[in-house]
């Protein structure tokens, strides 16, 4: 049914995979996510989407290796199939044409993510920067293709092994210092969302997070990825998965993001020692 | 038994459903109720007198013949017995165990008002179940000549969507279900426990329809993946809504988002769906707390307390703001729970949810409650008693409140009207604001049972049957 079409080791633990989804990729735009199950024994987890060929009919989508499930993917070849894929789910980002630049910062599996975001900016007519941090030069992912969308782009590393040595945050001050910047979103881990937001709250540039909640059914049924923004209870899932950054207790999101964590560990117990290197 | 007089008939005891011993079943999920023997259910449908103004029939959302199924049963003639009750109702085995029969057919059943009523709803499980094993089962399959050139899509494999699908095949219309999930069956999949419905009867029913000819897509969104208006442009003739209410409603109560607070939706999809009882041979986990409250005392919050039991916590406890006498769950459930050793808080209503540093919760904030003057809809009205609020442990806690509609599908189409609760407003033949779009089932009343989504969905069938049979005279 959902079958992969083509696969390719981007980095350590990372495979960016074609994943045929003829409906989706014909519907889906920036920003929305899909729902992902493997198998009967799977569990249903939310991905996002780093582009899409809608004639072709597939999905380009990056997973890095941490859970049980993620684990499973990287060890999957051309020809699997995945048991079930729905999408696209969520409220498309809250794009414009807007006066100044843009900024997308990405983080991990978020320099993906940003990429359908920053074609559609552009589409718009905006001037677009992308900004992708990583751990380390080899941990970088989607930085090249990123690149093709944006008018510039910085890298940032924490050890400066490329780019700016330390955070997306001090690629997007610098930016911040040079340009008219109108527009920022942000999307990966909850502590690089939380300081974009703290970095840009003061000017009142409108900041936007993807917030990668908790999820099971995606479709707004369960209300597992309840999360709070402006004092109101969201559901990620339909209301979001794009929130106002500033208004975002990133706080509780991370607390319940963690709160499967024992019996994650358990689940992932299968690949504690096992070698990734020769995926 | 067919000669007996109706005198001996009403002093026939009724037979009670034999359950399992609550203290083996809730350590499982296997099913509670143990089924009638065929002497059993042949004894019990001679209690039917076959009265003269069956008001059972009218009691039952989608009018039953009732009197006529169970006559055919007390004659051993299963074959008609099963026919007469799939003539009006699609999903047999289903309503057998899951309608709110105490407070429709039964309700009114004449024998009743001198003895206890028959037990319709056992009888109509025994029948389905004794069709389905002995391959009885009618096939509506319609005829080619029957086959109408009308297609029909219906978003949602639920009560509604299943029904709507059964009436429309039946005169011969192309059907598709599309479902979101990646199992046919909405709610009955994954809202209501195995040891109340187990998966096997919603599949065989299932199957029923596919045999019919009904085609079923899994993963497709409606009003996402595919818009209401780009099922028109593939060449629908009409849709029909049957996504059920969606949002759970939460309790807007401080400290509803602490980690051990869930929807009971959540609850049950992670057990139901996601099979976490079965953890980590499934991969969805589910952490069940020691001292689990459930609020609310509907068929719902009875599901999520029975399931909570399964995990053996400490403890598992109701809490209602009304009274026993008020809970809207089933007669059965409510006991079902209580045999399982489930605690009821009754006139009590959470304030506050308290939890420790690391967010997770671990007490509530409940306070004391007295019925006053009757509301609209006749329920004495819950009020709080000043100052009497107190805490109560508590790691888990599952609201089963009811539900909010989801706005997806309207929110995507233009043209489709909802009332002020955002509910999707139908006319007289299940008609929405959309010319060729339908609705039944809990999206246009925010929540209700099984079988009064399916007293909709008939509604519905009939509604489109009309609509498409104008469209071809006009053709």
């Amino acid at each position: 049914m959902y079958k992969i079409l083509k696969r390719k080791v981007i980095a350590a633990k990372t495979v960016m995979l074609h994943v045929e989804a003829p409906a989706v990729a014909k519907s889906i735009q920036q920003g929305q996510f899909i729902m992902l199950k493997l198998n009967e024994y799977g569990e249903r987890i939310p991905i996002s989407i780093s582009g899409w060929n809608r004639e072709e009919g597939w999905l380009r989508i990056v997973i890095m290796g941490a859970g049980r499930t993620s684990n499973e993917i990287l060890l999957m070849q051309e020809g699997d199939e995945f048991e079930s894929l729905v999408g696209p789910l969520g409220t498309p980002s809250h794009v414009g044409k807007f006066d100044g630049t843009c900024v997308l910062l990405g983080g991990g599996y978020g320099a993906g993510a940003i990429i359908p975001v920053a074609q559609k900016l552009k589409e718009l007519g905006n001037r677009v920067i992308g900004v992708v941090g990583a751990r380390n030069k080899d941990l970088l992912v989607m930085h090249n293709e990123l690149k093709e969308e944006v008018d510039a782009l910085y890298i940032t590393t924490n050890d400066g092994s490329e780019g700016i040595k330390g955070f997306v945050t001090n690629a997007l001050s610098s930016i911040m210092e040079k340009e008219n910047v109108a527009w920022v979103m942000g999307v990966g881990p909850v502590p690089m969302m939380k300081a974009i937001a703290d970095m840009t709250r003061a000017d009142k540039i409108p900041t936007y997070a993807s917030l990668n909640a908790i999820m099971v059914d995606g479709t707004g049924m369960c209300g597992a990825c309840r999360v709070t923004v402006g004092g109101e209870t969201k559901f990620a899932c339909i209301h979001g998965p794009d929130f106002n950054a500033h208004e975002t207790n990133f706080e509780e999101l991370m607390l319940r993001q963690g709160a499967y964590k024992e019996p994650e560990a358990i689940a992932n117990e299968k690949f504690k020692d096992f070698d990734f290197s020769k995926i | 038994m067919a000669d007996l007089k109706t005198k001996d008939r009403m002093k026939i005891k009724r037979t009670e459903m034999p359950l399992r011993d609550p203290e083996v079943r809730k350590h499982d999920f296997d099913e509670v109720p143990v089924g009638f023997t065929m002497e059993e259910a042949v004894l019990e449908a001679s209690r039917c007198i076959d009265c003269g103004k069956p008001h059972c029939v009218e009691g039952c959302p989608v009018n039953i013949n009732i009197p006529g199924f169970l006559k055919a049963l007390e004659k051993g003639d299963m074959q008609s017995s099963i026919n007469i009750l799939m003539n009006t109702n699609q999903l047999p085995s289903i309503c057998g165990r899951v309608c709110p029969q105490d407070q429709q057919c039964e309700l009114v059943c004449i024998v009743g008002k001198k003895n206890k009523p028959v037990s319709i709803g056992n009888l109509e499980r025994f029948v389905a179940d004794y069709a389905m094993e002995h391959n009885l089962i009618p096939d509506f399959t319609p005829t080619e000549a029957m086959e109408v050139d009308q297609k029909i899509a219906i978003a949602g494999s639920g009560p509604a969507g299943l029904t709507v699908a059964a009436e429309l095949r039946k005169l011969g219309y192309k059907v598709k279900i599309f479902e979101a999930l990646h199992k046919p069956g909405g709610v009955l999949f994954y809202g209501i426990p195995r040891f109340r419905l187990p998966a096997q009867v919603i599949d065989n029913e299932i199957n029923n329809l596919k045999k019919m000819g009904v085609e079923v897509e899994l993963n497709a969104l409606i009003g996402r993946t595919y818009t209401v208006d780009a099922l028109f442009e593939e060449g629908y003739d009409a849709v029909m809504i049957g996504t059920g209410a969606g949002l759970p409603k939460m309790l807007g109560l401080p400290g509803e988002n602490l980690k051990g607070v869930f929807a009971a939706n959540e609850f049950l999809t992670r057990v139901n769906l996601m099979r976490a009882d079965k953890f980590p041979e499934y991969i969805t986990p589910v952490i069940v707390g020691k001292d689990v409250v459930i609020i609310g005392a509907g068929n719902t919050a009875m599901d999520a307390a029975r399931t909570a039991m399964r995990f053996e916590p400490n403890s598992v406890t109701i809490v209602y703001r009304r009274s026993r006498d008020e809970a809207p769950a089933r007669t059965e459930e409510l006991l079902h729970a209580e045999q399982e050793g489930v605690k009821f808080l009754f006139l009590n209503n959470p304030v506050e949810l308290i939890g420790d540093e690391e967010y997770n919760l671990k007490e509530m904030k409940v306070i004391k409650m007295e019925l006053g003057e009757p509301d609209e809809g006749g329920r004495r009205r819950p009020i709080a008693i000043k100052g009497s609020e107190y805490n109560i442990k508590c790691d888990m806690m599952v609201s089963a409140l009811g539900f909010g509609v989801n706005p997806l599908i309207t929110s995507t189409t233009k043209g489709i009207d909802v009332n002020s609760w955002g509910a999707i407003v139908v006319d007289e033949n299940g008609m929405t604001t959309k010319e060729g779009v339908f609705a039944a089932g809990d999206i246009i009343t925010g929540g209700s049972t099984v079988i009064m989504a399916m007293g909709q969905a008939k509604t519905a069938a009939k509604g489109i049957d009309r609509y498409l049979k104008a469209k071809r005279e006009v053709k």
